[in-house]
């Protein structure tokens, strides 16, 4: 039973490294400030998620668990909160997220600019 | 009333949690520190049904898990996009129009979409959401409107009642 726990939460650790480093390499591949977000956002939810539910399998039912789970909660609270600000302050400082290489026109409520959708 | 009660409610939880303490005279400490709280954002007037809304939970808590499988199979998706020698990514701004009739749905749906990668919101104004999506796929699935509908779902029937308690 311990091996098992610890096959798992040793399994939940290597993948939520795997995705944080991915999310990294994202940050470092992605062309702008808008799409490098989203390598941002692979690591601070399914890096952060998958790390701390091997810490908690580890753990077992004890006091840290409960305050892994609270930490894993103001985490998803706070993690789109910081997004949000980080792309408000890009789009006020003049950033325009690129579309197909080029800077974005603004678009009507329901359409979509750029991509392939473009007929 | 019935938020102040409830604040104070997972106030206390929440100090139990975090101290691990049993003893009688902690435990009264606690309780009191608890109250002075309460008290106190109720002088702030800190307590409405935006700031704690205990009318949307239980169905809160049936979007969650929903939320999260959402989360994790987008995660892969961008993973996967990423890790690809030569991306194929598609980057595009969407403008969406959220479904949802309080302020506190729209900022449910802004978060849920910038929580799944590969859309992140980023501007939200009178109801209209501006998009950033990483993929064709990920705008695609943002625009057949399933979150919008689930978290208008959250919101549900309880934004009819008017405001009560505290």
């Amino acid at each position: 039973m311990a091996l098992l726990a610890d096959i798992a939460s040793w399994a939940c650790l290597i993948a939520g490294s795997l995705f944080a480093l991915i999310g990294a390499v994202g940050i470092v591949r992605l062309p702008d400030v808008f799409a490098r977000m989203h390598g941002a956002g692979i690591v601070d939810t399914l890096g952060m998620g998958l790390i701390l539910a091997g810490l908690m399998i580890h753990e077992g039912f004890t006091m840290v668990t409960v305050k892994l789970v609270l930490i894993v909660v103001f985490i998803f609270f706070a993690s789109p909160t910081t997004t949000h600000a980080l792309a408000r302050a890009a789009l006020n400082g003049g950033l325009k997220p690129l579309v197909d290489g080029k800077n974005a026109p603004s678009a009507e409520p329901g359409e979509r600019t750029g991509g392939p959708s473009k007929t | 009333m019935l938020q102040a009660l409830s604040l104070g409610a997972v106030l206390y939880g929440l100090w139990l949690l975090l101290s691990g303490h049993f003893e009688p005279l902690l435990l009264g400490l606690g309780l009191a520190s608890t109250i002075v709280v309460v008290l106190i954002a109720r002088r702030m007037d800190l307590i409405d049904r935006e700031g704690h809304p205990i009318h949307l939970s239980w169905r809160f808590l049936l979007y969650i898990p929903w939320l999260l499988w959402e989360i994790v199979k987008a995660n892969i998706d961008i993973a996967r996009v990423i890790v690809r020698p030569r991306m194929a990514i598609d980057p595009s701004v969407l403008r969406l129009k959220g479904t949802q009739k309080s302020e506190l749905g729209h900022v449910i749906y802004a978060n849920s979409i910038t929580l799944t990668p590969g859309t992140v919101t980023i501007g939200l104004e009178e109801g209209v959401l501006s998009v950033h999506a990483l993929t064709r796929e990920a705008a695609e699935g943002l625009i057949r409107g399933d979150m919008d509908r689930r978290v208008t779902a959250v919101e549900g029937a309880a934004d009819g009642r008017g405001e009560h308690g505290a």
